[in-house]
């Protein structure tokens, strides 16, 4: 039921990419997505088709189950690839009525999907293996420079943390309301349109008191324990940047340099 | 007449990272008339098991029968079945919604097509019989209650639905002795008077002695005990590797069983267990 969804896609594991810190992994991401956009030859193409693979192996993400992150944007893709086949003048392939499917269309319109597929490879590596708290702890670390012109950083990581925390409560919460109103008698899956919507009520209103309970409590909580925002917190877990990230930054870094030169020389 | 649990199995989140099998191959029955306790520590899987019992859940494996009709069947059967068991959850005051307690404890017959005046009829009923002054509560929202009057407003929530099977889930967490105290009697009365089976889960073993016919132990989603109490509180390691306590009165007794006096360990008051020990020291005196 409900709780089939887990949040965000995070996928507990030890590999080199787990271990990474955070922050590179954004930074890093960044840089390779940047990448991806701007070297356009064929054989970049293949250099980064075969690092995401090699990536994917190396953090023991299922690979059905990294596949299936592309899912939200199938159709997407599709499209984009019909649209390129029939606009881009070339030798025919096929027709479907007036529309015209050409073999130049057809590779252009690879290359972009494959561009696209890769970015939501990459990002979902990202997430797979990437805490929740870890991504929004780098988010504040990544932000702070911003503070001197105002951006509250550690105040919205603070944020993003507790409501990331809450989700799971919440739906597990939902879940359980759910089953206490079915088991008086209220169905959610028949009837028309407004009585499913009044359905909703008797699990709305308990939610909502049970959320602004938590919040009360939760702040309470916080308050009883000294919390006064950010200035001169520290943290249980220090992001460190390692050897390993330094690899991973020196090997990014050859990566890069080695396609501008196969940009500037034409190879 | 009864409920057949007949080698269920259940799974969360099955072909997921988070897999996890909850129930492992459980089967039991619950006889119309009896009051069956469900103890086990905290995650062994009885709410699990619980949820069953009125087809909120589905087994991965195996069926509930509930008398006779499977409750994973399709068809208005399997519907009736499913309302003759009553499902109070643990802390069921956090489903309270309406603006009146007389609304909210009318919600379930109002969604059963009962008609008004019986609704009215069973919510008097429920109410006075959770100890709950009709005319004084009815007009009041439940959210200004105490946390026991909150409590016994959501059970007789479920008792307005007259289930032949009553489930409660943990019904006595977090309330005071005396609110302990009081539930329980009420829930007995209820067996006693209105012939309703009941089921609930404990971890308070003195609770379960008092008043359950039977009890059955989880210890990590498998069924290692079922028996009377009396007997089953005789298998002390099974009880105590599911993470459970012997009564008090149990332990002394079988302690001081240990030390040569003649008594026998099943009583499960204070009363009881003191006249016992006066009649075992009585008897040695005498020898
Ligand atoms: N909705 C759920 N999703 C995933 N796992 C669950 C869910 N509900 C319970 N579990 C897991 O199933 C096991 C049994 O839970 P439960 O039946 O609630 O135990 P109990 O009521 O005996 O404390 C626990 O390990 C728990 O973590
Ligand atoms: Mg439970």
């Amino acid at each position: 039921m409900l709780t089939d969804i887990t949040l965000g896609q995070y996928f507990p594991g030890t590999s080199f990419l787990h271990r990474m810190d955070p922050r590179m992994k954004i930074s890093l991401l960044f840089v390779w997505i940047v990448g991806i956009f701007v070297f356009d030859m064929p054989k970049a193409y293949g250099v980064f088709t075969a690092a995401t693979v090699l990536l994917a192996i190396i953090s023991r993400v299922p690979l059905l189950t990294l596949a299936k992150s592309i899912k939200p944007l199938w159709m997407i893709l599709v499209f984009t690839l019909l649209i390129h086949m029939c606009g881009t003048p070339g030798e025919a392939l096929f027709h479907i009525s007036v529309f015209e499917f050409t073999k130049e269309g057809f590779m252009q319109g690879f290359v972009i999907c494959l561009r696209l597929a890769l970015l939501i490879f990459l990002s979902s590596l990202l997430t797979f293996t990437t805490s929740p708290l870890e991504l929004t702890d780098a988010m504040e670390s990544l932000l702070s420079p911003l503070k001197c012109i105002g951006v509250p950083a550690h105040e919205l990581a603070m944020m993003m943390s507790i409501a990331l925390r809450f989700v799971p409560t919440l739906i597990e919460e939902t879940d359980k309301i759910m089953k206490a109103q079915q088991s008086r008698g209220v169905n959610f899956e028949s009837g028309n349109v407004i009585k499913r919507l009044s359905s909703l009520v008797p699990i709305l209103v308990p939610l909502f008191i049970s959320a602004f309970r938590r919040a009360d409590e939760l702040a309470m909580a916080m308050e009883a324990r000294c919390y006064r925002g950010g200035e001169g917190r520290t943290r249980m877990k220090e992001l460190k940047v390692r050897a390993l990230d330094y690899g991973a930054c020196a090997c990014t870094v050859v990566l890069m340099a080695a396609l501008v030169v196969m940009k500037v020389e034409g190879i | 007449m009864s409920i057949e649990i007949k080698n269920i199995s259940y799974t969360y989140m099955p072909k997921t990272a988070f897999e996890h099998q909850a129930l492992k191959n459980v089967s039991f029955t619950l006889n119309e008339g009896e009051v069956t306790a469900i103890a086990g520590h905290t995650g062994s899987g009885k709410s699990t098991i619980v949820q069953h019992l009125n087809g909120l859940l589905h087994p991965t494996d195996g069926q509930v029968l509930v008398d006779g009709t499977d409750l994973a069947s399709k068809g208005d059967e399997a519907v009736k079945a499913r309302q003759l068991v009553g499902l109070v959850f643990q802390y069921p005051e956090h489903q309270l919604f309406e603006e009146t307690v007389a609304k909210d404890v009318g919600f379930g017959p109002k969604n059963l097509g009962v008609s008004e005046e019986e609704t009215e009829k069973r919510v008097r009923e429920a109410l006075e019989f959770v100890d709950l002054d009709y005319d004084v509560f009815k007009d009041v929202s439940p959210f200004q209650l105490s946390g026991g009057q909150k409590r016994r407003v959501a059970i007789a929530g479920v008792l307005a639905l007259k289930p032949k099977y009553l489930v409660l889930d943990e019904p006595t967490a977090g309330l005071d002795p005396r609110g302990r105290e009081e539930l329980l009697s009420r829930v007995c009365e209820l067996h006693k008077k209105k012939k309703v089976t009941l089921i609930f889960v404990s971890h308070k073993m003195e609770d379960v002695a008092r008043i359950a016919d039977r009890l059955i132990v989880m210890n990590h989603g498998e069924l290692v005990i079922d028996a009377p109490p009396r007997k089953a509180f005789l298998e002390e390691a099974a009880i105590k590797e599911a993470g459970l306590d012997i009564p008090v009165t149990v332990r002394l007794l079988t302690e001081l069983k240990e030390k040569g006096f003649s008594v026998d360990t099943d009583a499960f008051t204070i009363d009881e267990t003191a006249k016992r020990i006066a009649r075992a020291i009585k008897e040695r005196g005498r020898r």
